[in-house]
């Protein structure tokens, strides 16, 4: 074991502070959390709660069903990151919709969708923007791609989310933050110093096991001090004043708007839309899509999931009806779902 | 003589004598393969294993190999993994009309040096020919028919608590390389995939350590994929130790990259051995004389607690689960 994560583990298993909820807010660190076993680690009172920063996990059924919508009614091609595929929606997933005709092109890059357009001109071809500070630069950047090519046949459709939003709404269902890594060095950390004015603690990390192991090593030892706290416990990535090019790219095509969470319900300022000024791109307005209430699956408990109500296996439908290859709920089927890192890691071992 | 396969060199007439004379009888001629409907064999003393496998390899030119050699591999090891000498190999091939005949004499070419390489004969085939996209350019099925070494009983149900686990070689060099020979990424490595026949290598370390329990080759869904497997035929529980599975720097990175695990990426002449622990050791030795086992390392043992999984320590000191491979990484990957 690498020394480091050998002194953290020590303080970690040795610490005897108050009961505590440490929620991690980003997926990939549920993810690591799971695949490392982290959570064995701790003393029975301190819980680990997964928080709402799996992208997949909180788009709503909704966004399924107008992507559904599009492909099926309005006959467009989408193009998406793996993980949305397979999402449920009211009716059906986007992987249920390709059987019956849908055109779903599964990309790695948003401008891998905008070079799909410009070599289909005859098609109408749809990216889904989803996730958070971190995607939401290069989704800004393939519109900007389409605006100067001239792609008549690209518009994304959108449910990006920001982060500062969601941490107010959350902020009682936690004593302390692990902050995801990658969003502030997009975003910088004044937001997360705003929150410690108003009382909220957290750490800022990235993703190794040396640095994991520190933000909560970090957390026992000042929550131990009794007062609020903020750290930057990942400084080689993220600096204070963020990534100032990203955030400009973000402001100059997208603005915020309220958004709603699956599992936590709406949160005002929380989204990211299309400016009017760039209308011609936006997918609700170019097909002129109807308001949406998806349903989604009333035994599905994700959303108690994603508030760290319950744990995945408290949920009737963990691994009988709902598993990673026949997922019910959007936390089954990423590989940043608390469900699905539950699944695959057997959680209970 | 023609360039390219056309329907006419399917249909039996002077075309098909022409292509079985200048592209088949020209590198599999031996006394077994004759003009007759069936080959006379003479009958092995010891019990016959037999196996099957289709190859549909896209790209069917890779990095190390083609889709001719991967098609003897492929047979020849699924033999050579139940402790059988391969004797006897039959091919059938399915082309697709357009395909260059230089592509296929080249395949054909490296069936025959490989089917040399392991000591087995082709002894029959077929050819067929399907229209323009109906099939991908050259699909080859294999069987093959070996003799079992006296005193040899291999099955993935016959690891037994206290064995060690040996794999014979570094990881996911075949589906690495197939995954980039496609160029969807845009990644620049240059992995050669591991694509070999085995056999001899494995009659050496049968003969010094004849009561190995379990041997399999880690093809479709790789080393993970076959450890499960192991571990739910032998109603077992199997204790991986990540970091001694050996997987090559360029490998590890484009699975970085991709955000892919090394034991879900196939093998193509890589095994999986499982020995009992006290011979351990004189296996190792052995393998690391052998060619294609040079790199042969010791990666975990079998266990009776946590049965049907695969139990790996972490690296903060914990024990997790090997999630269970899921959905087909990617298709036609042999």
């Amino acid at each position: 074991m690498n020394e480091t994560v050998k002194r953290a583990v020590e303080i970690i298993k040795s610490s005897n502070t108050r009961d505590l909820r440490i929620m991690e807010v980003c997926g990939t660190h549920t993810h690591e959390i799971f695949r490392m076993g982290i959570r064995k680690l701790l003393p029975e009172n301190i819980k680990l709660i997964s928080g709402p920063g799996c992208p997949v996990c909180v788009t709503p059924v909704d966004y399924i069903d107008e992507a559904v919508m599009l492909a099926l009614e309005k006959n467009a091609v989408i193009c998406t990151f793996g993980d949305l595929v397979r999402v449920p929606g009211t009716s059906m997933s986007l992987a249920l919709a390709r059987g019956k005709g849908a055109k779903v092109v599964t990309v790695y890059s948003p401008l891998d969708a905008t070079k799909y357009a410009e070599e289909h001109p005859s098609e109408e071809v749809v990216f889904l923007s989803v996730g958070f500070e971190t995607t939401a630069p290069s989704d800004c950047i393939s519109v900007k791609t389409a605006v100067r090519k001239n792609l008549k046949n690209y518009s994304v459709l959108t449910s990006n989310k920001t982060m500062p939003g969601a941490y107010r709404a959350m902020k009682d269902s936690a004593d302390a933050f692990l902050y995801p890594g990658h969003v502030h060095a997009i975003t910088g950390t004044g937001i997360l110093k705003e929150l410690l004015s108003e009382g909220v603690s957290g750490v800022v990390t990235g993703f190794t096991a040396a640095e994991i192991t520190t933000a909560l090593a970090t957390v026992l030892k000042k929550t131990e001090t009794g007062k609020p706290f903020f750290e930057n416990c990942y400084p080689r990535v993220v600096r204070d004043e963020g990534n100032v090019a990203a955030m400009k790219i973000i402001d100059e095509f997208m603005e915020p708007c309220d958004a709603v969470w699956r599992g936590i319900g709406e949160i005002k300022n929380s989204g990211l839309k299309l400016r009017s000024k760039y209308a011609d791109y936006d997918a609700r307005i170019k097909f002129s899509l109807p308001v949406i209430n998806g349903k989604p699956n009333p035994a599905c408990r994700c959303g108690q999931v994603l508030q760290g109500k319950i744990l995945p296996s408290d949920c009737p439908l963990f691994g009988r009806a709902c598993t990673p290859e026949h997922p019910v709920g959007a936390c089954m089927v990423s590989g940043e779902g608390a469900c699905s890192a539950f699944y695959l890691y057997g959680g209970n071992k | 003589m023609d360039d390219r396969i056309t329907l006419a060199h399917g249909a039996g007439g002077s075309q098909t004598s022409y292509l079985i004379d200048k592209v088949f009888k020209k590198n599999l001629s031996n006394p077994f393969f004759t003009a007759d409907d069936a080959s006379v064999l003479p009958r092995p003393e010891g019990k016959i294993a037999m196996s099957t496998d289709g190859f549909i390899v896209s790209p069917p030119f890779f990095n190390g190999g083609n889709i001719g050699k991967l098609s003897v591999c492929g047979t020849v090891n699924d033999l050579s993994c139940m402790g059988a000498r391969p004797l006897y190999l039959t091919c059938s091939f399915i082309i697709e009309e357009g395909l260059e005949i230089s592509l296929l004499e080249k395949a054909v070419e490296s069936m025959a040096k490989t089917a040399e390489e392991s000591g087995v004969v082709i002894v029959a085939g077929d050819t067929k020919v399907a229209g323009k996209g109906q099939v991908d350019k050259l699909f080859i099925t294999t069987t093959g028919v070996g003799e079992v070494l006296p005193g040899v009983d291999l099955s993935g149900a016959n690891a037994k608590t206290g064995d060690k686990i040996i794999v014979t070689g570094d990881i996911g060099r075949h589906g690495c390389c197939i995954l980039l020979s496609r160029d969807d990424y845009g990644i620049d490595a240059d992995v050669k995939s591991d694509c070999a026949p085995l056999w001899k290598s494995v009659e050496r370390a049968l003969n010094a350590v004849p009561d190995i329990h379990v041997i399999r080759d880690a093809t479709r869904g790789g080393v993970g994929t076959v450890l499960y497997e192991i571990a739910a035929q032998s109603s077992v529980g199997i204790k991986l130790v990540s970091s001694a599975v050996p997987v090559s720097p360029e490998v590890r990175g484009v699975c970085g990259l991709l955000g892919l695990e090394p034991l879900y990426l196939a093998c193509e002449g890589t095994l999986v051995m499982i020995t009992p622990p006290d011979k351990a050791d004189l296996l190792l030795e052995t393998l690391h004389k052998q060619p294609y086992f040079e790199n042969a390392q010791i990666i975990g043992e079998v266990i009776s607690e946590d049965v049907g999984h695969v139990v790996t320590e972490t690296e903060v000191g914990t024990e997790t689960y090997l999630p269970k491979p899921g959905n087909e990484l990617l298709p036609r990957i042999c």
